[in-house]
C-alpha cells in the first residue's frame, strides 16, 4: 500500500503539465507536501522516536545532576533546549535518505523547477511531526524539571519556531551528508556550531520570562532566523544535494 | 573585437591560476623571498614586542602574550573567509587549484584558532585567575575552531575528491552567512550572563611603543601564513597530481612507460 502511494505522489509531480508561469511551483510543492506527510505519519516509529529520546535523556538528566529542585530549575530550560536540538539534529539524518537511495531525489533533481520548494516541503513535513511535537511536549517536561509556570508559554513558543530554523539548518547537513554511508555523527559535527545562534535566542526567550521580563524580543529575533533560514537554507541544501548527486 | 580580445587577455591570467601546475612553477621562486620576509618580521616584531616594549602598568609583562595572540587571532577569522571564498571560486568557476588552496587553509586556519585560544587561557590564568572562561570572544573563537574542524572533517568523508572539495566549499560558504550571527548572538549572550567581577581590559586605546611591534607581528603573521599555505598546497598539488608528467618529472622519475 504504501509504496504505491509514493509512486502515485512522484507520477503526479514528474508529469509535464502546461501551466502559468507564476504558480508553476505550488502544485508540486503541495503534492510532494502531501505524500511526505502521509509517509511520515505512516512510519510511525520516525514520529515516536525523537520524541522518546528527548524524553527519555531529559529523565536522565536529574539522575546526573542531582534532584535538587532549585538546580534544576535553573538548569531546565537549557536542558530542554539542547536535548530538543540534539532530537531534530538526529532524526534529520534520515530526510533525504531513502529518496537518495530509491533514486526519487535524482528524479526531483532533474525535474525543470528549481529544488528549492520539493527541499522546502520536506523540511516542513520533517518540522511538522518533530518539531511541534517536540514543543507541546516540552511544558510537560518542565514542569518535571522545576521550571518555573512563567516559562512554559514562552518556552513552547520558542521551540515551535526554533525547531523549524533546526529543521532547516539541519537540512543542509542532511543534503551535504546523505551520499555517505554512515553520515550520523559527522552530521551532527558540521552542524551544532551553526545552532548557537538558535539556541542562545531560545533559552534567552525562557529565560527573561522567569526574569520577569518581556520576552517579545527574543522571540522575534528567532522569527528573524526563521525568515533568514527559510529564505537561505533551502537554496544550501538543493545546492548540497546536487553536489552529492555527482557523488 | 579588439576590445573583446583585450578582454580576453586581461582574463588570462585568470585561468591560468586554475592551473595547478603554472601555480607550482611559478611559486617555487616566491617561495624563499617569502619565507625569508616573514621569517625577519616574525624576528624583529618577537624581540621588539618580547624584549623592547614597555611594560603595561596594571598586567606587568603578561600582556606581552598579545604580540602572538592578538595576530593569531586575527588570522583565525581571516583564514576562515580565505578559505571561503577559495571554496566559492572554486564552486562557480570550477577552479581545481582553488579547492586545494581551500583545503590547505582549513588545517592551518583550524591551528591558528587553536594557538589564540591556548595564548588566551594563559594569559588569563595571571589576568582573571584561571584558564577558561565563558566569554563572549572565546566562546566565539570555541565555535570557530568547530566550524573549522566540520570543514575539514567533511572534505575527508568522501571517497571521490571532486564530491569533498563541492561540499565542503558549501559548508565553508554557509559557515560564512553565519559567522556575523554566530557573533553577535554570543556577544548578547555574554552580556546576558556576565559576572559581575569581572572585568574586561577594554584594548581601546594603545600606546605606539606597544603598537608597532604588534603591527610588525601582525604583518610578520601574514606573510607567514601565505608562505605555509602556499606550501602546503604545493603539498597537496605533488599528492593530487603525482601521475602526471610533470610531477614525476619533477621528482627526478622517469616518466611513465606504461600508462596504468
Amino acid at each position: 500500500m504504501q509504496s504505491e502511494s509514493v509512486g502515485d505522489g512522484r507520477k503526479r509531480i514528474a508529469e509535464p503539465v502546461l501551466r502559468p508561469a507564476v504558480p508553476a511551483a505550488a502544485p508540486g510543492f503541495f503534492t510532494l507536501f502531501r505524500t511526505e506527510l502521509t509517509l511520515a505519519v505512516r512510519r510511525r516509529s520516525d514520529i515516536v522516536n525523537p520524541l522518546l529520546f528527548f524524553v527519555t535523556v531529559l529523565a536522565l538528566m536529574p539522575i546526573g545532576i542531582g534532584p535538587e529542585p532549585e538546580m534544576l530549575s535553573r538548569m531546565a530550560a537549557g536542558l530542554i533546549w539542547v536535548m530538543a536540538l540534539l532530537s531534530t539534529l538526529l532524526s534529520q539524518e534520515s530526510l533525504f535518505r531513502s529518496d537518495y537511495e530509491d533514486g526519487s531525489l535524482e528524479q526531483l533533481a532533474l525535474q525543470s523547477q528549481p529544488l528549492y520548494f520539493p527541499v522546502l516541503a520536506k523540511v516542513l513535513v520533517h518540522w511538522l511531526v518533530t518539531g511541534v511535537p517536540l514543543a507541546v511536549l516540552s511544558p510537560l517536561l518542565g514542569m518535571m524539571l522545576n521550571l518555573g509556570q512563567a516559562g512554559y508559554w514562552p518556552l513552547l513558543l520558542s521551540l515551535v519556531l526554533g525547531t523549524a530554523s533546526l529543521s532547516l539548518i539541519g537540512a543542509v547537513g542532511a543534503a551535504l551528508t546523505v551520499a555517505l554511508r554512515r553520515p550520523g555523527l559527522l552530521l551532527a559535527l558540521i552542524i551544532m556550531p551553526l545552532y548557537v545562534p538558535v539556541l542562545i535566542f531560545g533559552t534567552g526567550t525562557v529565560q527573561a520570562a522567569l526574569d520577569g521580563y518581556g520576552y517579545g524580543p527574543q522571540l522575534a529575533i528567532l522569527g528573524a532566523i526563521l525568515a533568514a533560514a527559510a529564505a537561505l537554507a533551502p537554496l544550501a541544501a538543493a545546492g548540497a544535494i546536487r553536489i552529492s548527486l555527482e557523488n | 573585437m579588439e576590445k573583446w580580445a583585450n578582454m580576453k587577455l586581461s582574463w588570462q591570467w585568470f585561468h591560468r591560476l586554475g592551473s595547478p601546475r603554472w601555480f607550482y612553477q611559478k611559486t617555487s621562486a616566491w617561495l624563499p623571498w617569502l619565507g625569508a620576509a616573514a621569517l625577519l618580521l616574525l624576528a624583529v616584531g618577537c624581540t621588539w614586542g618580547l624584549g623592547f616594549a614597555p611594560q603595561d602598568a596594571k598586567q606587568g609583562n603578561s600582556y606581552r602574550i598579545i604580540y602572538i595572540h592578538v595576530p593569531a587571532a586575527f588570522l583565525a577569522l581571516a583564514g576562515y573567509y580565505i578559505m571561503a571564498i577559495c571554496g566559492a571560486i572554486g564552486l562557480i568557476w570550477k577552479m581545481k587549484l582553488s579547492f586545494v588552496v581551500m583545503r590547505a587553509a582549513a588545517p592551518i586556519g583550524a591551528v591558528l584558532t587553536f594557538v589564540a585560544l591556548l595564548t588566551g587561557a594563559v594569559w588569563g590564568k595571571p589576568t582573571w585567575g584561571t584558564y577558561w572562561v565563558w566569554d563572549a570572544r572565546i566562546t566565539s573563537m570555541l565555535i570557530l575552531l568547530f566550524l573549522y574542524l566540520g570543514v575539514m572533517a567533511l572534505s575527508g568523508a568522501f571517497s571521490r575528491e571532486l564530491s569533498g572539495d563541492k561540499a565542503s566549499a558549501l559548508l565553508a560558504l554557509v559557515g560564512t552567512v553565519n559567522i556575523p550571527i554566530i557573533y553577535k548572538s554570543v556577544d548578547w549572550w555574554f552580556t546576558l550572563h556576565q559576572p559581575a567581577t569581572l572585568k574586561l581590559t577594554q584594548a581601546s586605546t594603545i600606546d605606539p611603543s606597544m603598537f608597532y611591534p604588534l603591527i610588525t607581528m601582525i604583518a610578520g603573521f601574514y606573510l607567514f601564513y601565505a608562505w605555509v599555505l602556499i606550501l602546503h598546497t604545493r603539498g597537496l598539488i605533488l599528492q593530487r597530481e603525482w601521475r602526471t608528467q610533470w610531477v614525476r618529472e619533477l621528482l627526478g622519475q622517469s616518466a611513465p612507460a606504461a600508462k596504468a
